[in-house]
Parts: C-alpha cells; sequence; structure tokens
C-alpha cells in the first residue's frame, strides 16, 4: 500500500444555480492574458447540451483518455507508435473553432465616432486577429437549453437514452435541465501527463494537483488532445499549454481557490483524500460496470491505522492526516456515497465527484393539474418517474451503471423526504424513516448529511490542508539548500518566439 | 585597367573564403552558442509554436509533406557527408542511382509542396498571420531558397548524389578538421554555391527561430513511464 494524497472536490449540482461566478472569478486571475482569451479552467454547461469546446464527451471525434486493453490501459489518441508520425499534424486536435473564437467590442467607437445621420455602434472584433466578426459560438452558447433542438440534442449522453425518452425530454412539461460546472478533475491516473511527449506535465506528489511546466512545454499539444475532458488548453500565442492548476498559489497559502471561493450558490466542497497509489493501474483497467465502485475503494479510510501509518512513512505530517480526517469530501463519497465521479469509463480516475441533481422533482401533470406530487408521500414512491432519465445521469457520472446512480438518488431522496417530515410535518415520521431504510441510510446519517448540504460553514465547505511552502519544502529541508532556486519566478515575458 | 582586373579577381577570391571558410565557421560557432545560451537562458522560448489550434486543414498538406520530405533529405545529406564511399559504391550501378535520384527528387517535390503550402497558409489566413514572427518570414523564405536550389542543381548538376561524394564531402571534412579546402567549391556553378551559402545561413539564424524545436524532439517519451509524479518535499521525480 502506497498512501498518497489528494485534494479532491465535490460539486453539489442540487445547489448549482449556473450563475458562472466560477467562471468569471477564474478568468479574470488566470486567463485574461493574450492567447488565453478563449480558455475557460472553469465553465459551466448546461445539462442536456453539447458542452464546451462542443460535443468534448464524444471520444471518438476527440479520441481522448484511456481505453482498457488485455488488462491494462492505453491512451485513445497517441499511442507511443502512433505519437512521432503525428508529431507534425495531431489528427484529432481540437481546434479553435471547436472552442469559439474570443471577442470583444469596439466600445470606443461610441465615444470616438464622428457626428454622423446614425447611431454609432459597437462592433465586435476578434480577439485573435482584431477583425470584425459575426459571432457564431461561444463557451455558453447553450446556456438555459437556448436552441436546444440545434444544440443540445448532439450531447453524446443523449446516446444512452431511448428515442421515446429523448422526445420526452423536448416535451413542455417534462423540459429539464441542470447545470454542469467543471475543472481540471486532478485525475489519478491523468491522460494528460501520460501524453506529454515533453514530459512537461506532472502531479504533485504532496497534493495531487497536475501541472505543466511551463518552460519544458514545447506545444506538441498531445496534453489537449488526450484530456478527455478537454481541460487542457493551448495557448496560440505563447505555443505553450495551459490547465487549472487548482489555484495552487491560494491553497498554499491556505485560501479556497478562485471557483471555490466564489461560489453563489455554495456548492462547492474541499477537502483531502487518501488512496492507494499502488491500485491506480489496475482500477484503471477495469470493466465499465465495475470501475466506480472500484475507484471509491481506492480511496482510504484515513482513520484506519494502517492507512495513518502508510501515509507517515510517505511522509505526512500528523496535522496533515488530522485533515484528511476532516474532508468533506471523504464523507461524500466514501462514507455517504453520494457523490460520483464524471465519466469514469474514460478511465482517468477523476478527483473531482459530483453529487447528482434531485431537481426538478417528479413534475408531472395528473389529471390535467400540474404538480410535484400528488402525495407528499409519494415524493419518494414516483422516483423511478423523474424528469431527467436516469440512464442520462447514469451515462454522466456511473460510467453508465444504473443502481449506482438509483442508489444515491434514492438516499438523496430518503434525506429529504425526512427532512420535510421533521420540518413541515405533512409527511408521517413513519414514511420518513421507511425510506431512509429503503434507501440504505439511518437517521444521524440523513442529519449529518443534511447539515453539510444545507448548513457547513466555509471552514467546513474547504478543509484546506496544511500545503504552505514553508511546511511543504522548509520543514524537511534547510532552506538555505533551496536560496536561488525557488520563489523567483519567470524572468522572461510569456511571448512567442526569441 | 590591368590591375584593376586583378583586384577584383583577388576581391572575387577572397569573397569565396569569406563565404566559404568564414561562413561556415560563423555559423557553427553562432548555433553552438546560441542554442546553448537560449535554452539555458530563455528555456521558455523553446517550443515549436505549433498553429494548428488556429488553422488544422491547409496545415496538415503543408507539415506533414514538408517534415517528411525535409527529414529524408537531411538524412540523404548526412549519408553522403558520412559515408560517401558507401554512395559512390551505391550509384557505380545505373540503375541504382536512379532510384535514388528519383527518391530524392521526390521528398524534394514533398518538401517544396509543403513549404509553398505553408507558406500560402501563413500570408492568407489572418488568424496565422497574427502569430507570424519576422524569423519565421526569415526562416521560411532561407528554406524555400534552400528547396528551389536544391531542385534546381538535382535538375541541371547531375548526377548530385555521385559528385557530392567526391566534391562536397571532402569539403565539409575539411572543415571540420580545421584545415579548410576550398579549391574545389570554389569552382562550383552558382546554383551550388547557392545551396552550401543558404545551408550555413540556415545553420546561423536556426537558434533564433523555431527551428530549435528539432533539438527538442522528444524522443525519450518512446521509454517513459506513463505517469509522472513530483514531490516538492523530497525533490524527487518518480514515473509510474
Amino acid at each position: 500500500m502506497d498512501v498518497r494524497a489528494q485534494v479532491s472536490m465535490v460539486f453539489h449540482l442540487d445547489k448549482c444555480i449556473g450563475c458562472h461566478t466560477c467562471s468569471i472569478s477564474c478568468k479574470n486571475i488566470w486567463t485574461d492574458r493574450r492567447g488565453t482569451e478563449y480558455m475557460w479552467f472553469n465553465n459551466v454547461e448546461t445539462k442536456p447540451g453539447t458542452g464546451y469546446p462542443t460535443q468534448w464527451e464524444d471520444q471518438e471525434k476527440y479520441k481522448g483518455g484511456w481505453e482498457a486493453k488485455g488488462g491494462t490501459v492505453q491512451l485513445k489518441s497517441t499511442s507511443k507508435a502512433k505519437y512521432l508520425p503525428n508529431i507534425f499534424h495531431h489528427p484529432h486536435m481540437p481546434t479553435m473553432d471547436d472552442y469559439y473564437e474570443p471577442w470583444t467590442y469596439q466600445y470606443e467607437n461610441l465615444f470616438n465616432a464622428p457626428a454622423g445621420d446614425d447611431q454609432p455602434i459597437a462592433r465586435a472584433v476578434s480577439m485573435v486577429t482584431g477583425e470584425p466578426m459575426e459571432i457564431k459560438a461561444g463557451p455558453n452558447w447553450d446556456d438555459d437549453l437556448g436552441g436546444s433542438p440545434i444544440y443540445a440534442s448532439n450531447d453524446p449522453n443523449l446516446k444512452a437514452i431511448t428515442e421515446e425518452q429523448r422526445q420526452q425530454l423536448n416535451a413542455l412539461e417534462r423540459l429539464v435541465f441542470f447545470y454542469f460546472p467543471r475543472i481540471c478533475n486532478h485525475c489519478l491516473n491523468p491522460a494528460c501527463v501520460a501524453s506529454c511527449p515533453s514530459g512537461a506535465l506532472y502531479k504533485r506528489g504532496e497534493d495531487g494537483i497536475v501541472l505543466i511546466n511551463q518552460k519544458v512545454c514545447r506545444a506538441w499539444r498531445s496534453c489537449v488532445s488526450a484530456c478527455p475532458y478537454k481541460k487542457s488548453y493551448f495557448n496560440w500565442s505563447t505555443g505553450k499549454s495551459e490547465k487549472c492548476l487548482l489555484c495552487y498559489p491560494r491553497l498554499e497559502t491556505g485560501q479556497a481557490p478562485a471557483c471555490f471561493h466564489s461560489c453563489v450558490g455554495r456548492i462547492r466542497y474541499l477537502g483531502l483524500l487518501f488512496y492507494d497509489a499502488d491500485r491506480i493501474k489496475d482500477v484503471a483497467a477495469l470493466p465499465d460496470d465495475k470501475i466506480v465502485e472500484a475507484q471509491r475503494e481506492l480511496i482510504l479510510d484515513p482513520f484506519d491505522p494502517e492507512v495513518i501509518a502508510g501515509a507517515k512513512k510517505n511522509g505526512m505530517s500528523d496535522e496533515f492526516i488530522e485533515f484528511a480526517q476532516l474532508s468533506p469530501v471523504y464523507k461524500f463519497v466514501k462514507v455517504w456515497k453520494i457523490a460520483l465521479p464524471p465519466h469514469l469509463e474514460y478511465r482517468t480516475l477523476p478527483m473531482l465527484f459530483y453529487v447528482p441533481p434531485l431537481l426538478p422533482v417528479l413534475g408531472s401533470k395528473d389529471a390535467d393539474i400540474y404538480s410535484s406530487a400528488s402525495r407528499p408521500e409519494d415524493l419518494f414512491h414516483k422516483f423511478d418517474e423523474m424528469r431527467i432519465p436516469m440512464d442520462y445521469l447514469a451515462s454522466l457520472f456511473c460510467a453508465g451503471k444504473v443502481d449506482l446512480m438509483k442508489y444515491t438518488l434514492k438516499k438523496l431522496m430518503a434525506v429529504r423526504v425526512f427532512k420535510r417530515a421533521q420540518t413541515v410535518g405533512d409527511i408521517a415520521m413513519a414514511t420518513a424513516l421507511e425510506s431512509l431504510h429503503a434507501a440504505d441510510t439511518t437517521e444521524e446519517e440523513a442529519e449529518a448529511i443534511y447539515r453539510m448540504t444545507s448548513l457547513p460553514t466555509f471552514s467546513q465547505r474547504f478543509v484546506i490542508p496544511p500545503l504552505h511552502r514553508e511546511m511543504a519544502v522548509e520543514a524537511y529541508k534547510d532552506p538555505q539548500d533551496f536560496k536561488k532556486s525557488v520563489g523567483f519566478g519567470f524572468t522572461e515575458a510569456p511571448k512567442r518566439g526569441l | 585597367m590591368h590591375s584593376l582586373l586583378a583586384q577584383t579577381d583577388s576581391l572575387l577570391v577572397n569573397l569565396d573564403e569569406v563565404l566559404f571558410v568564414g561562413l561556415p565557421y560563423t555559423a557553427i560557432v553562432l548555433f553552438l552558442y546560441a542554442t546553448i545560451r537560449r535554452y539555458v537562458a530563455r528555456p521558455y522560448s523553446y517550443s515549436s509554436y505549433s498553429s494548428q489550434f488556429l488553422e488544422n486543414r491547409k496545415l496538415f498538406y503543408a507539415s506533414a509533406p514538408w517534415h517528411f520530405g525535409i527529414l529524408a533529405l537531411f538524412f540523404g545529406h548526412l549519408i553522403g557527408f558520412l559515408i560517401p564511399s558507401g554512395v559512390l559504391w551505391w550509384n557505380s550501378v545505373p540503375a541504382r542511382l536512379y532510384v535514388i535520384e528519383l527518391s530524392a527528387m521526390i521528398f524534394a517535390v514533398l518538401a517544396l509542396v509543403g513549404l509553398v503550402g505553408a507558406l500560402h497558409r501563413r500570408f492568407t489566413n489572418s488568424r496565422i498571420r497574427v502569430v507570424t514572427t519576422k524569423m519565421d518570414v526569415i526562416i521560411i523564405v532561407l528554406l524555400l531558397i534552400q528547396v528551389l536550389s536544391g531542385i534546381w542543381i538535382a535538375l541541371f548538376h547531375r548526377w548530385g548524389t555521385s559528385w557530392f561524394a567526391g566534391v562536397m564531402a571532402p569539403y565539409l571534412w575539411s572543415l571540420f578538421k580545421f584545415s579548410p579546402d576550398i579549391t574545389a567549391v570554389r569552382e562550383m556553378p552558382f546554383a551550388i554555391k547557392l545551396h552550401v551559402v543558404g545551408a550555413f545561413l540556415i545553420l546561423a539564424v536556426f537558434p533564433f527561430t523555431r527551428l530549435v524545436h528539432l533539438l527538442v524532439l522528444p524522443l525519450s517519451y518512446m521509454w517513459r513511464l506513463p505517469q509522472q509524479v513530483i514531490w516538492n518535499r523530497q525533490r524527487k521525480t518518480r514515473q509510474t
């Protein structure tokens, strides 16, 4: 057992209001430079929808992630045999048109236009070429189902449901969508790291954050192709790839990442997970129907003495282990089992987990009267008739395994029924307890889930381990060793060419 | 009058020495110094500066033929330089000579097609124009001159593969032995002289262009393990 730590994330989708505040705070800090205008390290998609870049989930098109072959895994995009001939031209690399061409408006024209008969206008101009352009796509072009029949119908996850269900999704009374905020998953088996010919990408040992060394990156762009979530971006101006860095400079100073900190719906949780690094390869090669549970088993119990001993052996301090024990992510993923990883069938073992959305609840038309449920108890029993098909959610979060999604949603619903019985009282407590029992949970657990979902404080949501640089480096090494080698940063301007 | 002619003559002799002795040594020194200095002092600037992200389709028809063509030609020249006797032996049978000359011509045409395509793409696509630097233009023009003069030589000064072994290989070897002998090169036709000068000019500007990506061709990827983990704490890198 090789105990390693990972700063992991949980996004509670029931709480996401789709306001894009996370995206904006990230953009203001990291991607407001030339060449990065089109990048959104954090973006929020509407599901069903095609996402950003368009149809990123379609791995027939982009060849992202791994495929299992004979008990092991292989990159879909560039195997060792194929990478050299493809180095001159990547056959599956997304281009700017798959994302969108960034633009701004000529606001100065509103002030500087010469006097005339017509109103001056602010024309849209490309942020790449500076030429006037017609806006045809954007990072959230099908936001809130905008243009759904044209865009959202291309959502690759819709393949998981029947034609009838697809039709029903478009029916007005069944119309449904939810938001899907995405950042880099900081995977355990990152395809981007494995694909980099130069070896510029790496995973940090202490916290598992995946980074790109800008001085080693040579613009081969394999990471862009290999990442199935398309969260590694190519800076067209500097000729280097860039990606979400989980705001590690903030984490190292004890602050939550910008997108976490700014989240209006407070959907985001951050904390440590311990995992067994020895078993990553085996888990990644498992068939789709076993992989979700196997990844959960890969995550270790931070209270287990054996795990604690392993953690200490790998240089983790007592304080660090205490933070792992407090981790809200551990509770969501491992104890309560209500947070699931996105598209585990890509086999990168993502470490960002989602609590699937329950809303809208079972809306239906009963005798021409629209109601969420005719009787409160039915909230639970009608659960199979959810407006968003279970197969669709399972395709997104359970590698297609529907019973796992059912288990999760049942538990979330049982918590709701229980709290409703407690606070509103229109459901009999006996019914509520019965549903808790059926959902494999208890009163105490339901209460804990409720508190962590609805009432958590800032410090409960973000249990940021002591990653301070002075602890990560100086505590173990003589700071004088690192004089002249850390902390001086970049001295050259990030521009193209010499 | 007579003395003026003699003066011009000696000037030309000096020019030959500048071009075939001075330039090569300057180019090699500049190449070594500037590539190493750039690698050490400005590692961030070492990149292939791919523009596939901005334009995809035309790049395929430019980049693929160019790279395959020029790589084959480069290794062809290298073999001619390293084992001239082997090339002469191979060319001693006419059929074999035609095979090598014809395949070299095919690669040259591939390189030319790719280069013209790249030039066209660079100047007609507004997105690509934005990421075009001065050095990009200089190097692409130099390479174009080089490929065109090479094709010209292959067509009108036959058979290059054979006389390269007899004339150019000894000249290049003499440079490496620090006893430059330009008697043979001096008598060469203009196109060949142009090709030689072009080669050393490319070598001289090489460190200042995007061509440095050649030096960081990631061959080690072939045998490296997929995952790479770096610890700050113990300063160690581990591949798994």
